[in-house]
């Protein structure tokens, strides 16, 4: 199922959440909405839902317009951040849910729901009650839930946000594999832009109500349109009024054409790459990042003099 | 904070102490003024026909106000918490007043409304409804005093139980019915069992506003609590002895409210 947002605009009283945006969401992609917090991400999220309603402009689901559409009739599957258990349920129940809503026959929903459950591993707690379950498997709960129903588009909103690191990553692989034998349209939405380039194949890059930049997770970040996205997708530092990735700097000892000439200050080792901290004559510092090998040959130390190299960069101006 | 163990043993012997001197000791004396002259005559005085009446009369009070308010409790509760519409907080401010006007004052409002002369007064008697000094006033003053409880103690579960899950029902396709009944009222089952058991005993106990509305006419509309009242205030042993029954009649069925209310209390606690 593909989704299209046209020209969505949204706002709080005086506040835009959504400033006119536009997006498709093309058959069978994991799209990730990705920007900081208060960017608008989750608006949209609930609009394409239906669980709030835009004040201007069209969701359109496979070309056929949902906007007026409750959230019950559009076919979709959403996972909310703090999972929303139905608590007095067993997980055996919240699965069965929006199958039983549905009138199934019993038996098509116990094989259903055994498969699910299986499918997300809690086969052994189908009878327990979602406080017995931890986040992890509250999660992996609710997903099953929402994919009980076969929606036609699943929408996650940072599902993974309130999990620890471990559970965190490993969900994401599940994620990411899930989707691979399934294919359901799916927009996941994160503030987080390591899980955003990890699990998605395309991301939209959202900052104050505005989708900056759409594009894989290679394009977004080796090709930035702006210097939002820029530093939004990873470390990037300012060299002759322009952002960089620090890892594209090019320490040396000798002055070179073009290059500026700065001061060591710290020299971190981080296992399989260093990182080079120097100050520049207009005394800001930034960082260099390179391989153990790099760093190795040159045998920096703080106070050392260096001359830093950015790249001739010709930056895409790609339209959005 | 640490509290030393003398301190705590002197804490409860004062609470307990308090709670002998002010509640059991003449609640005891009630029973034991019941029961002196035997079971048997505290039943004869249970079951004169203005006893009977009373309890019957009392019963159907709190079986039309207590649905009544519940209902109207789960509704209002969710247009609090839930709703979009403008003028929430006068409605807010609007469900507390039976807590902060005196019951009499409730009584002699109603009186303004349906008396002879009131607003809807005239229309009521020429079409022969009797609603002040007759049973139907007594049932509107006890709705009215009872009514913020089950909003009072819904609202907060209701807004802490949060619209997550009520928005996960309807995207799994569940109509706003389906949502309410299978996900909404389950979570706040608590709340309105906790509600139900304090406006039935407001129900059972309002003397206040019923007083000024009722005929105070044994056999038609005498609560039990009137009955009480009314049978305490005459003289004489044999009053006294039918006030005693009757007020062990209330407190008996109080604590029946009151085990019911315990027990629920001990489940919300598993529920936790
Ligand atoms: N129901 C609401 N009422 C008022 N403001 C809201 C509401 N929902 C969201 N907002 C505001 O809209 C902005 C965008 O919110 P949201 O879409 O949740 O951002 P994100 O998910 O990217 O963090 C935030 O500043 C938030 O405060
Ligand atoms: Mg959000």
């Amino acid at each position: 199922m593909r989704i299209d947002v046209l020209d969505v605009g949204k706002r709080f009283g005086e506040f835009v959440a959504l400033d006119d945006v536009s997006l498709e969401v093309a058959e069978g992609s994991l799209t990730a909405l990705l920007g900081p917090s208060g960017s608008g991400k989750s608006t949209l999220l609930r609009i394409i839902a239906g669980l709030e309603a835009p004040d201007s402009g069209e969701i359109q689901l496979d070309g056929a317009d949902v906007t007026p559409a409750r959230p019950q009739d559009r076919g979709i599957g959403f996972v909310f951040q703090h999972y929303a258990p139905f608590n007095h349920m067993s997980v055996r129940e919240n699965v069965a849910f929006g199958l039983r809503i549905r009138k199934r026959p019993k038996a098509e929903v116990k094989a259903k729901v055994d498969e699910l459950l299986a499918l997300v591993g809690l086969t052994a707690w189908s009878g327990q009650r979602p406080a017995q379950l931890s986040g992890g498997q509250r999660q992996r709960m609710a997903l099953a839930r929402a994919l009980a129903v076969d929606p036609r588009v699943l929408l996650l909103d940072e599902p993974f946000g309130a999990l620890d690191a471990n559970v965190r990553a490993e969900l994401r692989l599940w994620l990411r594999r899930l989707h691979d034998e399934q294919h359901v349209t799916t927009v996941l939405v994160t503030h987080d832009q390591e899980e955003a380039m990890e699990v998605s194949d395309t991301i939209a890059v959202m900052h104050e109500g505005n989708i900056e930049q759409v594009g894989s997770p290679q394009q977004v970040y080796d090709h930035p349109v702006n210097d939002f996205v820029m530093g939004f997708l990873g470390p990037a530092v300012r060299m002759e009024g322009e952002l960089v990735r620090p890892h594209d700097l090019r320490l040396s000892l000798e002055p070179e054409n073009g290059a500026t000439e700065a001061v060591v200050t710290r020299v971190v080792h981080l296992g399989f790459e260093v990182r080079v901290e120097v100050e520049l004559p207009d005394k800001t510092q930034a960082r260099a990042q390179m391989t153990r090998a790099q760093a190795r040959e040159l045998e920096l130390g703080p106070g050392d003099t260096v001359y830093v190299q950015a790249p001739h960069k010709e930056r895409e101006k790609v339209k959005v | 904070m640490r509290v030393s163990r003398r301190a705590t043993l002197s804490l409860r012997t004062v609470a307990i102490g308090y709670l002998v001197v002010l509640l059991l000791v003449p609640l005891g004396l009630v029973f034991y003024r019941t029961f002196e002259h035997g079971f048997g005559y505290a039943w004869s005085w249970m079951t004169t026909p203005a006893a009977i009446s009373a309890l019957w009369l009392t019963l159907v009070i709190a079986a039309i106000a207590v649905p009544l308010n519940t209902i109207f409790g789960i509704i209002c509760s969710y247009v609090l918490v839930r709703g979009r519409v403008r003028g929430r907080a006068i409605l807010d401010s609007l469900i507390d007043l039976p807590f902060v006007v005196s019951p009499v004052i409730v009584g002699l409002a109603l009186i303004l409304v349906y008396g002879e002369g009131g607003w809807f007064g005239n229309w009521f008697i020429s079409h022969g409804i009797p609603i002040i000094y007759a049973p139907a006033g007594m049932v509107i003053a006890t709705v009215f005093v009872s009514l913020p409880f089950v909003v009072r103690e819904v609202a907060p579960v209701l807004r802490a139980a949060g619209e997550e899950q009520e928005e996960a029902a309807a995207t799994l396709g569940a109509s706003s019915w389906q949502t309410f009944r299978r996900v909404t009222l389950p979570s706040i089952r608590w709340g309105v069992a906790y509600g139900v058991v304090l406006t039935s005993a407001r129900a059972l106990g309002e003397i206040g506003a019923v007083l000024v509305v009722s005929s105070n006419v044994a056999g038609s509309t005498l609560s039990l609590p009137l009955l009480v009242y009314q049978r305490d205030s005459q003289i004489g042993p044999a009053a006294s002895s039918g006030a005693y029954a009757a007020a062990m009649e209330l407190i008996v069925i109080s604590l029946l409210v009151l085990v019911g209310m315990m027990l629920l209390g001990k489940r919300r606690e598993e529920v936790r």
